[in-house]
């Protein structure tokens, strides 16, 4: 497929040209529209192209060298659902900023460090090898730290040391394990690899090196042991880099290179990833119960929702990692209209305290009602697609014989019903306060985009129809469960 | 470090050192410049390559900051256009590795390769990776020494009770 | 033995991210914490006596597999080598910029944050 490599020279080169085109012209205001219009139409493309190759899979030889001596980019139907998710929020995100990140200075660095972190995330989810998965991860990373520490106040400079401190360290843990496995292997093709993966019984240098994948990708994904930094970091984000970060990027660099390892090239199985995704999922709930910031609730809701996906993928039976992926689209969706609807009210108010709002539907309807929307979906009220994707986990739990998991699972659906109608009191319904009367609804596109984030919330219900399932959800299902068509995969071309 | 010393002005930093390190920087600068060069074009002969060149390259831009003060360097390589370069850079790579795909070779594939016929080890004899190499060397020459130049203006000072941070441009 | 080097250089590392309340001291630790880990990518492909990997018209396939050595990993250490100077410059930058909100480089004095 020729498309393949276009998901990482588009971004990639219009990184490079936002900053080339604003160095050339003179006049500030045409250098930033520039920027925002040329980011703009790179990430509709790649969206447009996502759209482009439902139900395909494929491998790309870089350069013409086939694999293991050459680098492949690789699409099956696991891949192709983080593209799409991926570059949808990525759009959605982007045309928020275009309003949003006036109040900021230095647009180019910002356009620039956040097609660079697509690229990276679109990178991690085609690479066909493992050292481009840690180069391509790298990236992304390394974008994310400089766009957590935007803002160069005292907070965001804090966050983003703490941020890139942690996860220099799970990178250099990736690194690590790859060596690892290529001193036990001689390659680093991940599906010649997997076929060479002895079966059951690992050696010590395997159990080794998948405990230190472990590890660093629970860092990445913010898994409970290792959540410390996610609550600072994506908080002190520009608001759609926090939807970013909180909507794709600790799922892609955190749970789906985590799926990728486990099932594909280790296929091992076990209920500890389970157990995790619990206690990720209880600590989340409690700790956000008693947050007043706003975006600060919501990193602590990430960490319980990723766990919900953990606990998913960990049952390890074909219904679980449905709910699980499917709950990973839901997640990526309403987390990222939250984070959205928290930066229009900060853009208006100059606030992320809770108590120092209250009554805001008056003013700002459609913030108000799409945060309805988000909040009604995320804690799973019915009509709205979180519902079905909690029901299909507990449901896998119950049905692979883990009715205390299911217990668990209720729970916390429970307390997020809770803090979530804790924001929508304090926030949106309730008494204005009198300095509030003045404020307006938020400008054209950030507003235009949290409308079509909430229509997908309920759309993305519908998935769950037989005739779209097959074609979304249901071959990346089959990539997950099946590692031998991952180890075929490196053939077709 | 003591307060009063991070009191100082920012005026008397990076104003250049003494007459003899400057004549001996101003006779070196150039051949290293040259000798980065050197190293990029036949990184695909003998060891080094773009990375290496381009690290070259940037020392020599930083020994005239170090010798000569910010003074001198800003009318060879001010700030907007080592920005420009860098970006240049990136784009020339990945125009090179892009136009492959229209050549008939796969993405990234040497699509220059195949049409000379040229003798081993001699410059031309590798396709299009010098032309890589000096995409890469001009983006590390300008990243090398945007992070050493936007590192070293910057200094943090005690202005009445509240530090700041000066850059001196 | 040098594997064993390498282990302690990375032990130290992260050592000196995980104690050390310096926030100099923790870059300096994690670039110690990348040479070990960039030591033992490099012992990986190390062969004693070994030849450059350059296959000549000359040279039968099967001698200069046995006796050359492994090119790969020293491609995957200039990577990582190139990554982790930018990982350190950046970190380097937030250090100062810190430095100018708090007034210094100590972590127990740099708690805005609740985290």
């Amino acid at each position: 497929m020729k498309v393949l490599p276009y998901f990482v020279i588009l971004p990639l080169a219009g990184s490079f040209l936002v900053i080339f085109i604003d160095s050339v012209l003179k006049d500030r205001k045409v250098r930033d529209t520039v920027a925002d219009i040329l980011a703009n139409v790179i990430m509709l493309t790649l969206f447009i192209l996502t759209l482009t190759l439902f139900g395909q899979s494929c491998s790309y030889f870089v350069g013409g060298w086939r694999p293991p001596f050459g680098i492949n980019f690789l699409l099956d139907g696991l891949s192709h659902l983080m593209l799409v998710a991926v570059n949808l929020i990525a759009l959605l995100s982007g045309i928020f900023s275009i309003n949003y990140m006036s109040q900021y200075t230095a647009r180019r660095h910002y356009w620039a460090l956040f097609l660079l972190m697509l690229t990276g995330m679109n990178g991690v989810l085609l690479s066909g090898d493992f050292f481009n998965l840690f180069v391509f991860l790298e990236i992304a990373s390394v974008a994310s730290y400089a766009l957590v520490g935007f803002g160069t106040e005292a907070e965001e400079l804090e966050a983003s040391f703490k941020y890139m401190v942690m996860g220099a360290v799970a990178s250099s843990l990736v690194l690590m394990a790859v060596a690892v496995l290529y001193s036990r292997f001689g390659i680093l093709n991940m599906s010649y690899i997997s076929a060479a993966m002895p079966g059951e019984s690992f050696d010590w240098l395997l159990k080794f090196s998948l405990f230190l994948f472990i590890t660093a990708f629970s860092i990445k994904g913010a898994l409970v042991p290792f959540h410390a930094w996610l609550p600072d970091a994506h908080p002190s984000a520009p608001a759609p880099v926090s939807a970013m970060l909180s909507g794709v990027l600790i799922e892609t660099i955190g749970i789906y290179a985590l799926t990728r390892v486990i099932f594909n090239v280790f296929s091992y199985k076990s209920i500890l990833l389970a157990n995790l995704g619990v206690i990720s999922m209880m600590v989340g709930v409690l700790l956000a119960l008693g947050q007043t910031d706003i975006k600060r609730l919501l990193a602590y809701s990430s960490i319980s929702q990723v766990g919900y996906i953990v606990l998913g993928l960990g049952l390890g039976t074909p219904l679980g990692i449905f709910g699980a992926l499917f709950h990973l689209i839901n997640h990526s969706i309403f987390k990222s209209l939250l984070f959205l609807n928290s930066g229009s009210v900060f853009y208006r108010l100059k606030t992320r305290d809770l108590n120092s709002m209250g009554g805001l539907n008056k003013v700002m309807p459609v913030t108000g009602a799409t945060s309805l929307v988000a909040s009604l979906s995320i804690s799973g009220l019915p009509p709205f697609n979180g519902f079905f994707s909690k029901l299909i986990i507990i449901i896998a739990c119950v049905q692979s014989g883990h009715p205390v998991l299911a217990v668990w699972a209720v729970i916390g659906s429970v307390l997020t019903l809770a803090y979530f109608m804790k924001v929508q009191k304090l926030a949106f319904f309730g008494k204005l306060k009198e300095i509030n009367k003045e404020i307006k609804e938020s400008p054209f596109f950030m507003s235009a985009s949290v409308i079509i984030l909430a229509a997908l919330c309920l759309a993305t219900s519908f998935i769950l129809l037989p005739g779209v399932r097959n074609k979304i959800l249901t071959p990346a299902v089959n990539a997950v469960l099946n590692p031998t068509n991952y180890r075929m995969m490196v053939y077709i071309k | 470090m003591k307060r009063e010393e991070k009191n100082r002005a920012p005026t008397t930093e990076l104003n250049g050192m003494s007459e003899i390190v400057k004549t001996v920087c101003n006779w070196i600068a150039g051949f290293i410049f040259l000798f980065g060069c050197y190293i990029t074009a036949y990184g695909h002969l003998t060891p080094g390559g773009g990375f290496a060149g381009g690290v070259i390259l940037a020392a020599s831009f930083i020994l005239i900051v170090l010798s000569f003060g910010k003074d001198k360097i800003s009318p060879l390589l001010p700030r907007k256009r080592a920005e420009m370069i860098e970006a240049a850079g990136g784009l020339i790579f990945i125009f090179t590795v892009w136009t492959a795909i229209y050549a008939g070779a796969s993405f990234c594939g040497n699509f220059i390769f195949k049409k000379w016929s040229c003798a081993n080890f001699k410059l031309l004899s590798a396709g299009f990776i010098p032309l890589l190499n000096i995409a890469i060397a001009l983006k590390v020459m300008a990243g090398l020494f945007l992070v050493f130049f936007v590192l070293s203006i910057t200094r943090v000072i005690l202005e009445g009770e509240k530090l700041k941070m000066v850059k001196e441009e | 033995m040098i594997y064993a080097l390498c282990f302690t250089l990375i032990l130290v590392g992260l050592y000196g991210i995980t104690c050390k309340k310096n926030l100099i001291k923790i870059i300096l630790g994690f670039i110690i914490l990348d040479y070990g880990i960039n030591l033992f990518l490099i012992l990986i492909g190390f062969r004693k006596d070994g030849i450059a990997p350059i296959l000549d018209k000359s040279m039968d396939i099967n001698t200069f597999a046995a006796t050359s050595v492994d090119p790969l990993p020293q491609a995957l250490v200039l990577t990582s080598i190139v990554i982790g100077l930018a990982v350190t410059a950046l970190m380097v930058a937030l250090a100062t910029r810190i430095y100018e909100r708090y007034g210094s480089f100590d972590v127990t004095k740099i708690n805005k944050l609740k985290g």
